[in-house]
């Protein structure tokens, strides 16, 4: 185990994922430090959303290591991976359509079997107001701006120390865009929250993290911080000139 | 009209011990969408435990029918849910992920091997038992039959609703129940809040497994006979009455198999016993050309 592994919050390392015949991702290595938040930025198809769900474990990775606060999770079934402080909000929100937000919430404390539930609700509506007005409704009848606030509420029901956020500003209002990424910087800087974080939005993300990473073709071909990121020309042409920035 | 009482009765009773079988499917169906054909064979294997249990009790000398019932009830249980962990693990799991039929076919695999298993380790004769829990209430002795309720039709109506209500809270208040639904809305979500999908789909396949133990017996005490063939005819009517209540609504297996037990019992009573089947099969295709989810099936109002 490499020694940036033992230190990191989570390390992947060489990782090689296909979905059968069609290799999605090649040899891909990257790292998360406590308390960071990083963001994976690339374009449609890129690899990003598998990236994230090779580290819970499905797909597991055919080639390579998973490594989270220095053990090696490698090939671990998901349900017990996600029992160790990590929570993924994933691509399309994945709401339970046919039980209340309440419900939903409770799913995503499954792991702590119910430990300060009420006061983890009271915060994730604290953070999402919009989410205590409609507890009793059903979630497939939410907004999707909606759905997607359930979506990041349900996986911080569950305390993770890691979260992944795969695409959490989809479909969303500029205004709503910004009071997410907002809440994910208050929680970052008040309780130490690492974040790995997908977008599309690449500008707002790259302004948002400490670093970054760029996937293309199931590759990482650029790494540095947000900053750095951001004033790279290649950057610039492929993910913010004429993008959503 | 005491006649037409005494049917009432009846057709109770028998639609109880439907909605008893009907739970089961219901409850697999409603989470992962897959229709146990073998739960009828289950159901069967029941009904032989619980005759060799109470064999085994009238030879070593216990007379007390209530510790008798309760004995036999564990013993059933525990040996079918026995059947139905082992039919998931070699049936259906190694199909998860296959195509959509893969696993019904399995299950109508498994429902013929039970049925041969059995009718070559027990034999195919009817098997009889002896009246276990006798006796019962007059309702009515004025008119030109006795109306009588027995006990062990009171037994099976209250045995189906208390199993009805357990269960209805089970799935709809504690996290088991909590988790069997997330399995079934979406299964790798499930999985990514950290439920172990593939043990929660088995316990679902031993409750039902349990459950069917349970009408095995009250249809060996309520008939006093069984063959290796009543879980195909009954497990079809169960199925039937599942799908008439709107599979996957457990007080629409039990109000399913109410009106299955009452079309039948009154057909039979008013019309021809030949034509039973067909008469309550019949209702059944009108049924679902009018209401196509069942009576209190899903109606889809998902939002897209
Ligand atoms: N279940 C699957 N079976 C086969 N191929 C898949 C599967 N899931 C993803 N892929 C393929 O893997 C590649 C990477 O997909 P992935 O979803 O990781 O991309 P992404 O970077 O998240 O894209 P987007 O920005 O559009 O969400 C794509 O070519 C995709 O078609
Ligand atoms: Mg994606």
């Amino acid at each position: 185990m490499s020694a940036a592994a033992n230190g990191a919050m989570l390390a992947v390392e060489d990782v090689t994922t296909a979905y059968g015949a069609i290799v999605a991702l090649r040899g891909v290595s990257l790292t998360v430090g406590h308390g960071e938040i990083v963001t994976l930025i690339g374009a449609n198809g890129a690899g990003k959303s598998t990236l994230m769900m090779t580290i819970c474990g499905s797909p597991a990775p055919r080639e390579g290591r998973v490594v989270l606060e220095g053990r090696d999770i490698t090939g671990w079934p998901t349900h017990l991976i996600m029992r160790q402080g990590l929570a993924h909000a994933p691509e399309g929100r994945r709401i339970f359509p046919r039980m209340t937000v309440l419900e939903n919430l409770r799913m995503g404390a499954e792991v702590l079997n119910g430990a300060h539930f009420d006061q983890d609700l009271e915060k994730v509506c604290a953070l999402f107001p919009r989410l205590k007005e409609r507890l009793g409704q059903r979630g497939g009848t939410l907004s999707g701006g909606e759905q997607q606030m359930l979506a990041i509420a349900r996986a911080l029901m569950s305390r993770p120390r890691l979260l992944l956020l795969d695409e959490p500003s989809l479909g969303l209002a500029p205004m709503v865009v910004r009071q997410i990424f907002a809440a994910i910087r208050d929680l970052n800087r008040e309780t130490g929250l690492t974040v790995l974080l997908v977008e599309q939005n690449a500008y707002h993300a790259l302004r948002l993290a400490h670093r970054g990473y760029v996937l293309v073709n199931g590759r990482i071909t650029m790494t540095g911080t947000g900053a750095e990121l951001l004033a790279r020309p290649e950057v610039r042409a492929a993910y913010l000139e004429g993008g959503r920035a | 009209m005491d006649y037409a009482l005494q049917q009432l009765v009846n057709g109770l009773t028998l639609g109880m011990i439907y909605g008893l079988i009907a739970l089961g499917y219901t409850m697999v169906y409603g989470i992962i969408g897959m229709i146990n054909f073998a739960h009828g064979d289950i159901f069967m294997v029941g009904a032989f435990t619980a005759l060799i249990g109470f064999l085994l009790l009238g030879m070593g000398g216990v007379t007390f029918v209530p510790l008798a019932l309760i004995l036999v009830l564990v013993l059933a249980m525990a040996f079918t849910s026995l059947y139905g962990f082992t039919v998931e693990r070699l049936a259906y799991r190694p199909l998860r992920g296959s195509f959509r039929l893969a696993p019904l076919i399995s299950a109508i695999g498994m429902s013929i091997f039970l049925q041969n298993f059995v009718q070559v380790t027990q034999g195919a004769r009817v098997k009889p038992l002896e009246p276990v829990v006798q006796g019962g209430v007059v309702l009515s002795r004025g008119g030109t039959v006795e109306v009588t309720l027995s006990y062990m039709q009171i037994s099976i109506i209250l045995t189906t609703l208390v199993v009805l209500t357990v269960f209805t809270l089970i799935i709809g208040r504690t996290p088991l129940g909590r988790a069997m639904r997330a399995c079934e809305q979406d299964r790798r979500m499930a999985s990514l809040l950290g439920i172990d999908t593939d043990r929660t789909i088995s316990l679902t396949f031993v409750i039902g497994a349990a459950l069917a133990a349970v009408a095995g017996m009250m249809y060996l005490l309520y008939y006093g006979v069984i063959d290796f063939f009543i879980g195909f005819v009954a497990g079809i009517k169960a199925f039937t009455a599942a799908v008439l209540g709107g599979i996957g609504s457990l007080p629409g297996a039990v109000l399913g198999a109410l009106l299955i037990g009452m079309i039948e019992t009154f057909w039979s009573a008013y019309f021809s016993v030949q034509y039973k089947d067909v008469a309550a099969f019949s209702i059944l295709a009108i049924a679902l050309i009018f209401l196509p989810s069942g009576i209190l099936g899903r109606h889809e109002v998902e939002k897209v």
